[in-house]
C-alpha cells in the first residue's frame, strides 16, 4: 500500500521543484504505471516511494508519504530493506560489482537480509528460470548484453519479495521476450498481493498490464485514470508521452468518417482490430458515409 | 562501399563466442537497423566498427581502409559512436565543454569547431543545458549530450547503440528527424535498436542478428514478412503491422499513414499523423 499526500520535492542545488503537491494512493493487488516526458519527476518519484529521496539525496520535502502504513520521514532506510524494493533505471548503477557470477548476484541481497542457506536456492532458482537467466547464471553480471543486466536487477529485488515494487523503466532494453516475461513476473507479483508502481516510457505492455495510469509533467500529477481514458487523451503528446500508432490511426481515421461512431479511441491491438474490421467491413459493403 | 565486415568472429576472453562469421556492406548514405534478441551480439559488433573491439578472425574495411592497421583515434575521424549507456562515455564538467571534446581532439580550427558544436546542441535540443554538469540531467538528457558529443566530430558513418532507450516522446521525434538529415546529408547512420516502430520509421535497411550470425538482411519493407515466418519472440512486428495481420491484410503495412492508405485508398493527400510519418 503506497499513499502519498500533498508531496513536494525539491533538490539541494534546484531551484524549481522536482515535485509539487502531488496525492496518489496504490492499493495492494494494484499496479499503476506512471507515464510522462523528460524531467517530468518520474524517477524522483520512484525514489521517494522507495525511501532513497531524500534519505540519500538531501533536499526538501513536504507532505506525507506512507508505505504499509508507515511515515517514511520516520522510517530509516534499513527499516525498509526487504519490504521496498526499487529496481533502477540503470542496471549498470544497481549490480553491486561485488559477486562474479548471475547466481551469486541474485544471492547478494538475501544474505545482507540473513536468509537462510538452504532456502537461498529454493528462492534463487525460480527467479533465475522465470526471468530467462538460467542460461546465464554462471556467467559474470558484466558479460551479459544490457538487456541481461536488466533482467539481472528486477531478479535480484524481485527475490527478496517486496511487498512494495517500485520499477523505473524496467523494459527499457529488453527484447520482446524479455519485456514480456518481466511483464509476466509482474502479473504474477500482483497475484501474490504486491503493491506495484512502474515507470514506463513504453506504453502497449502498460495498456493491458496496468489498472491506472498516472500522468505527471514538470513534477505535478496532471491526469489520471483507466490506460483507456488516459492513453487515448489528445493531450498526451502534450504531456511528453508518445500515443500508440494505432490510438493516432484511429483518431485521424475518425476525422475521415473511418472509425466506428461512439468507439472509443482504441489503446489495444485488440480493441483496434475490432474497430477497424468493423470499419472495412462497413466499407466493403460500399458503405462510404 | 563505406563499411565491409567479412567474416567477423569475436569470442570474449571466458570462451563465448559473440560474433560468428558475420559478413555484410553498407553504402555510404544507408540508414541500417541491426535487430535481434537480447545478448544476439548487436552491441558487439557495433562496437567492432569504432575499433573498441577486435576481430578474432574476419576483416572490417570501413572507407576503403582495414580496420586492424589503424588506432581508436584514427578511426574516430570517420564512424562515431554514441553508447547505450552515456555514462560510458560523458567526462567533462559542462555539456558544451564535453560536445567540444572531440572535435577539439580531431584538431579542428577554432572557427569550425564552435560551429560544429552550436549545430550539434541545437539538433539535440540541448541549447539551454549548455552550462550544466552532465551528471545533473536525467539518463534520457545525458543520453541526446552522448549523441551531441559524437555529431559535433563530424564523421561520415555514426552508429548508435540502442538511442531511444529512456527518451521521452519529444526526444524519440527530434532523433527520428536527426536520422532521417543525417542521411540526407550522404552520411550513414547504423543504429542497433529493440523500437520496432522507430526502426520502419527511419531506417532503409534491418540486419537480423541471431546468435552472433546474421538472421536476415534486406530492405526494411521486407522484413515484416521475415519476422512474421521466423518468430521466436525475440523481435515484435510494427504496431501498425500486426493490426493489419489482424485485419487479414495479406501485405504488410509498417506505418500509420501507410495503414491509413490501405484502408481507404481515395482522392486527395493522406493525412499525416504528427506523431510519425
Amino acid at each position: 500500500m503506497i499513499e502519498v499526500k500533498g508531496f513536494s520535492f525539491t533538490y539541494p542545488t534546484a531551484s524549481r521543484p522536482a515535485l509539487a503537491d502531488v496525492a496518489f494512493e496504490v492499493a495492494p493487488r494494484e499496479l499503476c504505471a506512471v507515464v510522462g516526458g523528460g524531467g517530468a519527476g518520474k524517477s524522483t518519484l520512484a525514489g521517494v516511494v522507495s525511501g532513497t529521496v531524500p534519505h540519500l539525496t538531501g533536499g526538501t520535502a513536504h507532505g506525507v508519504v506512507r508505505v504499509n502504513g508507515r511515515d517514511l520521514a520516520e522510517t530509516p532506510l534499513s527499516g525498509l530493506v526487504g519490504e521496498v524494493g526499487l529496481v533502477m533505471q540503470n542496471p549498470f548503477n544497481q549490480i553491486s560489482g561485488a559477486r562474479f557470477s548471475v547466481r551469486e548476484e541474485i544471492a547478494f541481497g538475501l544474505e545482507n537480509l540473513g536468509v537462510p542457506r538452504e532456502e537461498m536456492a529454493a528462492r534463487i532458482d525460480p527467479v533465475l528460470d522465470d526471468l530467462g537467466l538460467t542460461g546465464v547464471r554462471d556467467r559474470s553480471p558484466y558479460e551479459l548484453s544490457g538487456g541481461q543486466q536488466q533482467l539481472l536487477a528486477i531478479g535480484s529485488i524481485l527475490v527478496m519479495r517486496p511487498t512494495v515494487m517500485v520499477l523505473d523503466e524496467p523494459t527499457s532494453q529488453l527484447d520482446a521476450a524479455g519485456n514480456a516475461l518481466v511483464f509476466e513476473a509482474l502479473g504474477t507479483l500482483r497475484e501474490q498481493g504486491v503493491t506495484v508502481l512502474l515507470i514506463e516510457h513504453r506504453m502497449e505492455r502498460l495498456a493491458g498490464a496496468a489498472d491506472r495510469v498516472l500522468v505527471l509533467d514538470r513534477g505535478t500529477i496532471v491526469a489520471q485514470g483507466t490506460p483507456g481514458e488516459v492513453l487515448a487523451d489528445e493531450r498526451l503528446e502534450e504531456w511528453g508521452v508518445a500515443p500508440l500508432r494505432y490510438t493516432v490511426a484511429a483518431r485521424h481515421a475518425a476525422a475521415r468518417g473511418l472509425w466506428p461512431d461512439r468507439q472509443p479511441l482504441p489503446v489495444t491491438l485488440d480493441a483496434a482490430a475490432e474497430g477497424f474490421g468493423e470499419t472495412t467491413d462497413r466499407l466493403a459493403r460500399g458503405d462510404r458515409r | 562501399m563505406i563499411i565491409r565486415v567479412d567474416s567477423l568472429t569475436f569470442r570474449y576472453p571466458t570462451g563465448t563466442t559473440a560474433l560468428d562469421g558475420v559478413s555484410f556492406q553498407v553504402a555510404a548514405g544507408e540508414r541500417v537497423a541491426i535487430v535481434g534478441a537480447n545478448g544476439a551480439g548487436k552491441s558487439t559488433l557495433a562496437r567492432h566498427l569504432v575499433g573498441i573491439e577486435r576481430p578474432a578472425s574476419g576483416t572490417i574495411e570501413i572507407d576503403g581502409r582495414r580496420t586492424d592497421g589503424l588506432g581508436i583515434a584514427e578511426l574516430a575521424r570517420t564512424v562515431g559512436f554514441v553508447f547505450q549507456n552515456p555514462d560510458d562515455q560523458l567526462h567533462a564538467a559542462s555539456v558544451v565543454k564535453e560536445v567540444g571534446f572531440g572535435p577539439r581532439n580531431l584538431r579542428f580550427p577554432p572557427a569550425r569547431r564552435a560551429e560544429l558544436v552550436e549545430s550539434a546542441l541545437r539538433l539535440t535540443g540541448l541549447t539551454q543545458w549548455r552550462d550544466t554538469h552532465p551528471h545533473h540531467l536525467s539518463l534520457g538528457v545525458r543520453k541526446r549530450v552522448a549523441l551531441a558529443s559524437v555529431l559535433a566530430m563530424d564523421t561520415p558513418v555514426v552508429v548508435l547503440d540502442e538511442p531511444t532507450t529512456g527518451q521521452d516522446h519529444a526526444s524519440v521525434v527530434l532523433l527520428g528527424n536527426l536520422v532521417d538529415g543525417l542521411a540526407a546529408d550522404g552520411r550513414t547512420v547504423l543504429t542497433v535498436t529493440h523500437d520496432m516502430d522507430f526502426c520502419v520509421e527511419h531506417f532503409d535497411r534491418v540486419i537480423v542478428l541471431a546468435g552472433g550470425r546474421i538472421a536476415w538482411d534486406g530492405p526494411v519493407a521486407h522484413w515484416p514478412a521475415y519476422v512474421a515466418d521466423a518468430a521466436d519472440g525475440s523481435l515484435e512486428l510494427p504496431q501498425m503491422t500486426r493490426l493489419g495481420h489482424r485485419l487479414g491484410w495479406e501485405r504488410p503495412v509498417t506505418t500509420v499513414t501507410g495503414f491509413l492508405d490501405r484502408l481507404s485508398p481515395g482522392p486527395g493527400p493522406a493525412p499525416v499523423p504528427s506523431t510519425s510519418p
